[in-house]
């Protein structure tokens, strides 16, 4: 039997930390009671994962009556695909207070498993939906962070601001050349010279995340359409991802998009993940079909988003790490 | 070639970095909710004591460095090395200028010192957090001050040169603060 140091069963965060969560929860559902959002729950299992290459699934088995010879399932990374299953069943506007998990993913900011509040808005853009996220976020911290009027700026604009590069045309030269003039360094070897996707991911990390919403909320939106996962891809020169995210004293937040609903280019964008993880040796995971199948029969136009809840805690805490506002994070698990 | 992946950081791993040995300072774990994971790592250049920071992409992996701490007990110095000895296997090494450095200042015949090894050959020495040492030279001072402000240069046996108040005098011994370079008290 493993012995622990005395205080290891003891909760990372404080009691008064963990007040503020239930008192949180309690008023996220009042928010979304009184503009008729109905709470939904969705399986945490499924048969099928995300092919997203960056994002890891956990998997469990099951066995038992249904599946005699096991069946491996997935634990979710988020609840989108279930809920979209239901928007497309005509329920209306949803949200979901969940469990959601990520392999591989333990720090600061990052426990593997995470609560995550995630909504519809059916009717909604992405934009319209960004200031209900605004609402509902400068309600939860009234009282606790003093905020300066929100801030929204595009991916263009961000990324002009702190690095000077034109985040759409920039090459992976440019995006190097900036990293070393502000003194980030990956090491010596192989490079991934011409990956312009991780140099930005490099550059928003590093350069540009901790700068942003300092003492107020940012929302930074129009993304490149290399980077729209589940948006919409409003055609241009570029063409730019309706996707956003939030950040507060330089902490991403949440992620939303004007949801996707074309079947066809659903599958599509699978298939280019699912060809990315092949190339970066992450495991396949099987397509869900029955999401697919959803968006067939018709997916209203919707907008949605998922909020880190874990995160909204530290900040409303003023706490630093995810240790600090979760009861038992991985390593007291 | 031992190596360590990202996921194996944290502070004190001793790591190759840029050809040199170095130890992790601090490693924080940074991803954006739908991009590349990375590891931003703070290690300090253990023949320099230098801090850099570098970058890892999530996944990949460094090549580890062998390097250990030993507890030696300081002999004597030669008048370009200084030998040390393990006090259980008697086992004697040398250590240069280089690795010595200023704690060379500290070094006192017998006492405990953590030697840290790399492939073998010593890299930098530490003292004892605190050091009993004689005073060789001090100027006599006020008779009868026993304020302790204001205090006065005093050189130790090993040549190190403290301030001490001016109520400690010549053939004194005192305790120092080796990290500080601080007077602590009489022996």
């Amino acid at each position: 039997m493993k012995e622990y140091a005395s205080g290891e069963w003891q909760p990372t965060a404080a009691l008064e930390v963990l007040k503020l969560r239930a008192q949180l929860l309690e008023r996220i559902r009042a928010f979304f009671s009184k503009r008729g959002v109905l709470e939904v729950e969705t399986p945490i299992l499924s048969t099928s994962g995300t092919p997203d290459p960056a994002l890891a699934s956990l998997a469990t088995r099951y066995t038992g009556p249904l599946y005699p010879h096991g069946q491996t399932f997935y634990l979710q990374t988020s609840p989108e695909f279930p809920m979209k299953r239901l928007l497309a069943s005509g329920i209306g506007s949803i949200y979901q207070i969940c469990k959601v998990f990520r392999d591989g993913e333990s720090g600061r900011l990052h426990n593997p498993e995470f609560t995550m509040v995630e909504w519809y808005r059916v009717g909604l853009d992405h934009v319209q939906l960004m200031h209900e996220v605004e609402a509902l976020v400068g309600e939860l911290l009234a009282g606790h962070v003093a905020l300066a009027e929100t801030e929204w700026l595009s991916y263009h604009e961000v990324f002009a601001r702190h690095t000077g590069l034109e985040p759409h045309t920039a090459t992976a030269e440019d995006f190097e050349r900036v990293a070393r003039e502000h003194e980030i360094h990956l090491p010596a070897g192989p490079k991934p010279h011409h990956d312009v996707a991780i140099w930005r991911d490099l550059l928003l990390t590093h350069l540009i995340e901790p700068r942003l919403g300092q003492g107020r909320l940012t929302f930074v939106y129009d993304y490149p359409a290399s980077q729209a996962a589940l948006a919409q891809v409003r055609p241009g020169n570029p063409p730019l991802a309706e996707r956003f995210e939030l950040y507060l004293n330089g902490i991403e937040m949440a992620n939303g998009f004007h949801e996707l609903a074309d079947s066809a280019e659903q599958r599509m964008r699978f298939e280019r993940q699912q060809h990315a993880r092949s190339t970066t040796a992450l495991p396949p995971v099987p397509r869900d079909e029955r999401l697919l199948a959803a968006l067939a029969h018709g997916l209203p136009d919707c907008s949605g988003v998922a909020l880190g809840f874990d995160r909204l805690v530290m900040l409303a805490a003023g706490v630093r790490s995810i240790r600090e506002a979760v009861a038992f994070p991985l390593d007291r698990a | 070639m031992a190596t360590y992946s990202t996921n194996e950081f944290k502070a004190g791993l001793k790591v190759m970095i840029d050809g040199d040995p170095g130890a992790i300072v601090e490693n924080e774990f940074v991803k954006p909710g739908k991009g590349q994971a990375f590891n931003r790592v703070k290690i300090r250049n253990l023949k320099t004591g230098r801090i850099i920071e570098r970058t890892f992409k999530s996944g990949d992996t460094i090549e580890a460095a062998d390097v250990v701490d030993v507890e030696l007990q300081y002999l004597y110095n030669d008048g370009e090395f200084w030998h040390f000895m393990n006090p259980e296997t008697f086992e004697q090494l040398a250590s240069d200028k280089a690795a010595v450095g200023d704690n060379a200042k500290w070094l006192k015949e017998q006492d405990i010192c953590i030697v840290t090894l790399y492939n073998g050959v010593p890299i930098t020495v530490m003292p004892p957090n605190t050091v009993t040492l004689k005073i060789v030279d001090t100027d006599p001072g006020l008779k009868g001050d026993t304020s302790g402000g204001g205090g006065k240069p005093a050189t130790l046996e090993t040549g190190a040169v403290v301030r001490v108040p001016l109520f400690v005098q010549i053939g004194e011994t005192i305790k120092v603060n080796t990290r500080t370079g601080e007077y602590l008290s009489r022996a």
